[in-house]
């Protein structure tokens, strides 16, 4: 019974997808109706001069926004994980983890309304693009980082931290040396998990983009509006072939990993 | 010093927004650049209180908040009931295979989630595969009305955010103590009794955090109602984006978001009581 509800389920999230990237091979000119088998939609997606230009964008932009919510959530993590009851930290905390509660809409208003108002006092950022999208990406990133950093901080063992002090390393010599090296896979997954919500962000990119900064989202939003082709299901198909090839990487380095590592753990 | 940064991150970032929101709610709409007059200038308060009494008393936002919790709400249901079944199943499996299933409830993900969208307006439209896959069975002569129901709304979002549900799910299941489901089953106890009185209550947070996590981004949901909903599916995310975009009602758009997360802090705090119970 357990194994239907899975099959049930899985089949469910499925199906949709196997469809999209079998009709992304079909020659014909309607989606979802079958003609022929043939590349074409990959061809006509290489030639697709504005969706590779968006989508360049969105990689840079993605990039930019991971790493700058990855070191301003390492810095929120830290704050929670470390700083102890400090005056306003329930406020702190609050604020830390608002962007994971907020509907995407609410933060796309608020965050264009800063924008606007900066630009009415101060003349800064002189025109909405490719910068307030990064940092409202950013941060959305961070308060995902900083969860993930404040959990792992507060399950790390404090005496490995308190030895290396105790061996004569300065603060800043300990955090280099012990803490940042443990804490690096939650960095690592805080980094993909940012860069992958500013890649897959509309909302927040449609209120805080400018004419000249159409990030792929954007790009896609509006062509859909205006109907469906089929280089949607050959853009899916590369898509999904890219995260599953990275997945099967990590999966077999995993597992090399613990190839390697289980004999020496158990002496 | 590391403090400092923090509040300084936290107050640009996330709080000035909020707060210039909040009062952008009592701003008052005009036709220049931007289309908004702020309620407090040098010379004082100038504010107003039109775009509130336009929120609270046009039945056109009410239905629209109304019939944005509804759907919501119907949308985390299904995907907690799905979804719960789904973390016993991968939970059950053999440790080996919990990645394996894992993976392929998170991959659909990466495929963007326009994306995914896109794909039910081609499964459902009128031309679509359903429709075209039953007229040649012969089981239907005309198309079916598919796409822009609400029940189009409902698939897609399940569809989108059904694996936001089993993570939180899957991982409180993995960690349970099984000896308790046994000792109830050796004490007499059916299945289904041990669900409910020993699987599910434990189990109280990782579901409240699922629905919790479904839920909110689906009562804000934009995309979904302009391309699987009707033009008549005014959600309250769609009620914002055209009072932003189209009708250029800034101070309209505001209140409206303002009254939103007035209406998500209650069951935020709720689930917080019951988190740190």
């Amino acid at each position: 019974m357990k194994r239907a509800a899975l099959c049930l389920g899985l089949f469910f999230l499925w199906a949709p997808i196997a469809l999209m990237v079998a009709y992304a091979f079909s020659d014909g000119r309607t989606p979802y109706i079958w003609g022929g088998l043939s590349l074409r939609w990959f061809r006509a997606l290489a030639g697709n001069e504005r969706l590779l230009e968006a989508a360049w964008l969105s990689l840079r932009i993605a990039a930019a926004a991971a790493t700058l919510a990855t070191l301003l959530g390492l810095v929120l993590g830290w704050v929670l994980a470390r700083h102890g009851p400090f005056r306003g930290r329930p406020l702190f905390g609050a604020l830390a983890g608002a962007p994971l509660v907020l509907p995407e809409v609410v933060m796309g208003l608020s965050f264009l309304m800063l924008i606007v108002g900066l630009q009415g006092l101060t003349g800064w950022p002189a025109q909405r693009g490719a910068m307030t999208v990064w940092l409202a990406h950013s941060a959305l990133g961070m308060a995902f980082v900083a969860v993930l950093v404040q959990a792992r901080l507060a399950a790390l063992d404090p005496r490995l931290e308190e030895a290396a002090a105790d061996l004569g390393a300065g603060p800043f010599t300990v955090f280099r040396t012990i803490t940042l090296p443990l804490i690096m896979p939650s960095l690592l997954a805080g980094w993909g998990l940012a860069f992958t919500l500013s890649l897959d962000d509309v909302v927040l990119a449609s209120f805080v983009s400018g004419p000249g900064a159409t990030t792929l989202p954007v790009h896609l939003f509006s062509a859909l509006r205006l109907g469906l082709t089929p280089e949607a299901n050959a853009l899916a198909t590369l898509l999904l072939g890219a995260a599953g090839a990275l997945l099967l990487v990590y999966a077999l380095a995993a597992r090399w990993r613990a190839r390697v590592e289980t004999p020496s753990s158990r002496e | 010093m590391t403090r400092a940064a923090g509040w300084l991150a936290l107050g640009v970032l996330v709080a000035a927004p909020l707060l210039i929101v909040l009062g952008m709610g009592f701003g008052t709409a005009t036709s220049g650049v931007p289309p908004v007059i702020p309620p407090w200038s040098a010379s004082g308060w100038q504010g107003s209180l039109e775009a509130w009494g336009l929120v609270l008393s046009d039945p056109y936002y009410r239905d629209a908040l109304w019939q944005s919790l509804r759907l919501a709400f119907i949308t985390a249901t299904l995907c907690l009931v799905l979804g719960f079944g789904m973390a016993m199943g991968i939970a059950a499996a053999p440790p080996a295979r919990q990645f394996t299933w894992l993976a392929l409830v998170l991959l659909p993900f990466w495929t963007g989630f326009l994306l995914r969208v896109s794909a039910w307006v081609g499964l459902l439209r009128d031309s679509g595969w359903v429709n075209t896959m039953l007229m040649k069975l012969g089981l239907i002569e005309a198309p079916l009305r598919l796409l822009h129901t609400e029940g189009a709304m409902i698939l897609g979002m399940v569809h989108a955010y059904l694996p936001f549900a089993v993570l939180p799910l899957y991982a409180s299941l993995a960690r349970r103590d099984l000896t308790l489901e046994e000792a109830a089953a050796d004490l007499g106890a059916g299945r289904w009794r041990v669900l409910f009185t020993i699987t599910l209550p434990l189990a109280a947070p990782a579901l409240a955090a699922a629905f919790l996590l479904v839920f909110i981004p689906a009562v804000g949901e934009v995309v979904i109602p302009e391309l699987l909903g009707g033009p008549e599916a005014l959600l309250v995310g769609r009620a914002i984006w055209q009072e932003f975009f189209q009708t250029l009602d800034w101070p309209a758009a505001a209140a409206l978001a303002t009254a939103l997360l007035a209406l998500l802090l209650l069951p935020v705090a709720a689930f917080q009581r019951l988190a740190a119970r």
